[in-house]
């Protein structure tokens, strides 16, 4: 971005800053010996025009809403609109949690984000022996199309944008949710939202794995062609790196994962015959947002600059949107401290804040209390409430990536990227992203850095507010901690046994014969699914006509 | 004998080996089919073993499973995770799993496994399957333990080195290509078959296993049992056997020396050992060798 | 010679294993004998785990707020198979408030987040050992 005569001066007053710098710190030394980054390379003192020297303002960086997307995937960012404020929230039955969505829409969120508990998620309906305990804990618990029209009583669904964590289940929830629309007399064509569908990082990172691999990415790129097809503004699939971050990764880690996994999906559908520019455009994905302010900006920079390079150089796609990187953030869930826990409303809103100088297109921000349970009303709204400042006090979303420029932000984006290129390089040779989770060698690089993270801590090299510094004697305890009713399993258990007496139960078992052959034949089961789930079906009944056919899977294990 | 009593008796014989003898001679003497299956790590053994298991209780038998992995050299801490994919067993009153670490043994198993097999033979199992450590040239000590050994092989893990070297190679009978579904195993299969022709060994011994649909399991089972039926119709059994006990005996040789070699303090070497060989033979005269 | 084994266990469904392996790890490097369950293991295959494996103490990991009912199970089969006597931690996302609920249950330790590993260290001396060291080495 320099001239080589201006470049070579600034190199050697920079030489010479260096040696005095050294002086003085003979006698006034630095705090520490090396400052290191998440990902374990060191940070400059200082960045200088040096270390952008090599930049090429239109080719690295272009303008915002234009390849290679570094700057933004649009032109004005949130001028135009402010990213959706998305609040993930969902717990015990359908009842309740469709009353937290309307409270949530009344606040002014502008998007719903469910979160299912982990029998919905792993399969399984909530009078199954392996639910016990499990009914509604961490989301809403979901065994049939009843609850779905429950959950969303009262909400159009033309005119919401839902995004669903679900992943192994993905496709039924999937029917669940657009038969449920065309109830309410909606077209599925208009149905805007996003599910997770992101299986790949389950085996890695997140445990809510059903089937082995294969059959798995079989499922994924079903969902694909038929929403290509039928549905064409759902994000099909939410490839995500929060997961397989909060499991320990580094930022490095977090977007190579992510890509691997990426890489393999694209590559799938390919296979099975689908053109990349069409279903390239309704790829999203889903990123943590950590502390480390300066890095986290840079990474989801970088993020978009290689994903773009990906689709254009490595898929020969041609169509601009589909080399879009789009985006959710969450922020870091593994770094609020059960400690002091007021003081998570500061990391929360840090963390929220590169997300947004980062350019993502929608947020999470988490509770100050869910290190210690799930989040009551009352902190729902403060995270929320940290967005609303952000977007309308700050001033920070006035300006496209504000940031751009920054010696030390475009050193660090570029830095990012090469680590990026050097861990897709390695899975590469191992024989892809399927084959590096099956050998275990993702698990095992992602625990490294998670212990190596924990041994910092012990060690005090890296400082934990509240936790191993600044402890208080006296903790006061916070009050009012949300707490699932027990009774809630019972209750969600007995609508579960009428369900299955007041339904047509010849019909579900044809539906269900009926997807069984078509899983056997290898055909698209989306369609089949939509049957099942249409004559109420249940989501662990579907599921276990699925295993039969496809088999489970067991983790690979080493630390 | 139940489960928990088996389960205390073991963790005597890997703590106390001293008094393995008194609590060996209280049992039974009884052989089983003991089954070694060695392999780099990550050929999928634990998984391969987990359908070994499934086959072998479909037709009734019982199952001992001694899976061993490697001791930390420095804190002798051990991580034990071979279980993991052995987990729908785990409520079968006919299956027993059981993790060890090596604790320094260098064979690729556990100096107390001879104890151990013997235990699980005595006890009663139909079957005793042993999962080595895995991982390299050194692990010949399955071949002294088990009657059957099963090599695991799966392209891409650096095996095709390991069939050059051919230092495993050699001790077993049963070679399976794991994994038959990836790339790359056909020329995996080819050469191990062209190595087998000119090593002048039994080609007929190579299975070829998926995981991932089971295939290759029933014939790798059947395999196993026709070749220790054999084993055991011939004089190959009673050899095997007479083998284990000489290594058995080394190793109990090596540690009892050991003990009192630790315990002679001497400038020069030769005479440490005479001090010791006087000291361990005064002892024994006196019936206080224990152990031994 | 004396190994102490102890049983890491991941009951119910999630499959949050961080912390679970962290904790491993960390037991490993402190010198002890780690078999690591995996996922997904209901209160019965941890109970035979722990007899198969002889093992002399055993720490369950649990985030997705089921860890009174998961613990009470665990307990119960414990009490009914005769091996009471092996102390269990729990670790994980657990309410202050539900700590001496789990005591009562026959838990031996509670660690929430942010616990020290070397305080897990420590406690796992401290109940095996009998010894009460002064750091948290």
């Amino acid at each position: 971005m320099y001239d080589k005569e201006q470049v070579k001066k600034i190199a050697e007053a920079f030489e010479h800053w260096q040696q005095r710098t050294e002086n003085d710190m003979k006698k006034f030394p630095e705090r520490k010996q090396k400052f290191l980054s998440s990902s374990g390379y060191e940070f400059k003192r200082c960045y200088t025009p040096l270390d952008v020297a090599e930049l090429d303002y239109l080719k690295d960086l272009g303008m915002p809403g234009e390849y290679p997307y570094t700057r933004g995937v649009q032109r004005t960012m949130y001028r135009g609109r402010f990213w959706t404020m998305r609040q993930y929230a969902g717990f015990g039955t359908a009842e309740e949690t469709n009353k937290r969505f309307k409270y949530l829409l009344q606040q002014g969120q502008t998007g719903l984000s469910v979160a299912f508990d982990l029998p919905t998620q792993i399969g399984y309906d909530s009078d199954h022996p392996l639910a016990e305990g499990e009914v509604g804990r961490v989301g809403v618990a979901v065994d049939s199309l009843r609850d779905i029209e429950i959950l969303f009583d009262g909400i159009p669904l033309k005119d919401v944008s839902t995004s669903m964590t679900i992943n192994s289940t993905a496709v039924i929830l999937l029917s669940m949710y657009a038969v449920t629309a065309q109830r309410q007399g909606a077209k599925i064509e208009e149905l805007r939202g996003t599910i997770q569908n992101d299986i790949l990082k389950e085996y890695i990172a997140r445990g809510t794995y059903i089937f082995p691999p294969e059959p798995s990415m079989k499922i994924v790129t079903d969902i694909f062609e038929f929403c290509a097809e039928h549905m064409p503004k759902w994000n099909t699939i939410s490839i995500s790196g929060y997961h397989i971050r909060e499991a320990g990764a580094s930022a490095v880690q977090e977007l190579a994962f992510t890509f691997g996994d990426a890489i393999a999906y694209v590559e799938s559908a390919i296979k099975a015959g689908l053109d990349p520019n069409v279903f390239g455009r309704q790829l999203s994905f889903f990123f943590a947002a950590h502390n480390n302010f300066l890095e986290e900006i840079a990474k989801f920079r970088a993020a978009r600059r290689i994903w773009a390079k990906i689709m254009k150089e490595r898929f020969n796609v041609t169509n601009q949107d589909a080399m879009k990187l789009r985006f959710h953030t969450q922020t870091g869930g593994s770094t609020l401290t059960a400690q002091q826990p007021l003081n998570n409303i500061v990391r929360v809103a840090i963390q929220a804040l590169a997300a947004v100088l980062g350019g993502t297109q929608s947020l999470h921000t988490n509770s100050f209390d869910e290190a210690l349970g799930l989040p009551t009303e009352q902190s729902v709204q403060v995270a929320l409430r940290t967005q609303q400042i952000i977007a309308y006090e700050s001033g920070v979303a006035d300006i496209v990536d504000p940031l751009a420029g920054s010696f030390a932000v475009e050193a660090l984006t570029n830095e990012i990227e090469e680590k990026v290129w050097e861990y897709l390089e390695k899975i590469d040779s191992l024989g892809g992203m399927v084959r590096a989770i099956e050998l275990g060698y993702v698990q095992k690089e992602i625990h490294k850095s998670a212990y190596e993270q924990q041994l910092a801590i012990e060690k005090g090299e890296q400082i934990v507010v509240g936790v191993n510094a600044f402890q208080t004697k006296e903790e006061k305890p916070v009050e009012n901690i949300l707490k699932v009713d027990p009774a809630l399993e019972e209750k969600q258990k007995e609508a579960l046994r009428q369900l299955r007496e007041q339904r047509d139960n010849r019909a579900v078992a044809k539906a269900l014969k009926e997807l069984k052959q078509a899983a056997q034949e290898g055909k698209n089961i989306v369609p089949y699914v939509f049957e099942a789930v249409k004559c109420y079906a249940t989501l662990g009944e579907i599921s276990d006509v699925l295993r039969e056919v496809y088999g489970e899977y067991t983790e690979s294990t080493s630390i | 004998m139940d489960h928990k009593e088996i389960a205390k008796l073991i963790t005597l014989l890997e703590n106390e080996p001293d008094r393995a003898r008194d609590i060996l001679k209280k049992l039974p003497k009884r052989i089983c089919p003991v089954i070694g299956f060695t392999g780099s790590p990550g050929v999928g053994k634990s998984t391969l073993i987990d359908q070994v298991i499934a086959r072998l209780r479909s037709a009734g038998k019982t199952v001992a499973v001694v899976a061993v992995d490697p001791s930390s050299p420095f804190s002798q801490g051990a991580f034990l995770g071979d279980r993991v994919r052995m987990k729908k067993h785990f409520l079968d009153e006919g299956v027993f799993i059981r993790s060890m670490a090596s604790r320094g043994a260098l064979g690729g198993l556990n100096e107390s496994i001879y104890d151990v097999v013997e235990l699980l033979e005595a006890v009663g199992f139909d079957y005793v399957l042993i999962e080595t450590v895995g991982v390299g040239q050194a692990e010949v000590e399955v071949r002294y333990v088990a009657d059957v050994v099963a090599l695991v092989l799966s392209p891409g893990f650096g095996d095709e080195m390991q069939l050059l070297k051919a230092g495993v190679m050699e001790i077993a009978d049963i070679y399976v290509v794991n994994k038959s579904d990836l790339e790359g195993n056909d020329s995996l299969y080819d050469q191990l078959i062209g190595f087998l022709t000119f090593a002048g060994r039994d080609a007929l011994n190579v299975v070829k296993t998926s995981a991932l649909n089971g295939s290759g399991i029933e014939e790798l089972v059947d395999r196993i049992i026709t070749l220790w039926k054999n084993f055991a119709e011939t004089e190959k059994l009673k050899q095997l056997r007479k083998e284990r006990l000489r290594h058995h005996t080394e190793t109990l040789a090596r540690r009892t020396l050991q003990k009192y070699l630790s315990a002679v303090d001497s400038e020069d070497p030769y005479e440490g050992v005479e001090l010791a060989l006087k000291f361990m033979c005064e002892r024994l005269k006196y019936g206080q060798g224990g152990g031994t | 010679m004396k190994k102490y084994r102890i049983l890491i266990a991941k009951p119910g469904l999630d499959g949050h294993d961080r912390g679970a392996k962290v904790v491993a790890h960390a037991l490993r490097d402190a010198g002890f004998e780690v078999i690591y369950t995996g996922l997904r293991q209901t209160p019965e295959q941890i109970v035979k785990t722990a007899i198969q494996e002889d093992v002399d103490l055993i720490g369950l990991s649990i985030l997705s707020g089921a860890h009174l009912q998961l613990s009470k199970k665990v307990i119960e089969l414990m009490k009914k198979e005769g091996i009471a006597n092996i102390p269990v931690f729990v670790g994980g996302i657990i309410p202050p408030d539900d700590v001496p609920r789990l005591l009562e249950i026959g838990v031996t330790r509670v660690f929430g987040p942010g616990t020290p590993l070397s305080k897990i260290v420590q406690e796992v001396r401290e109940v095996l050992e009998g010894v009460t060291s002064t750091s948290g080495s």
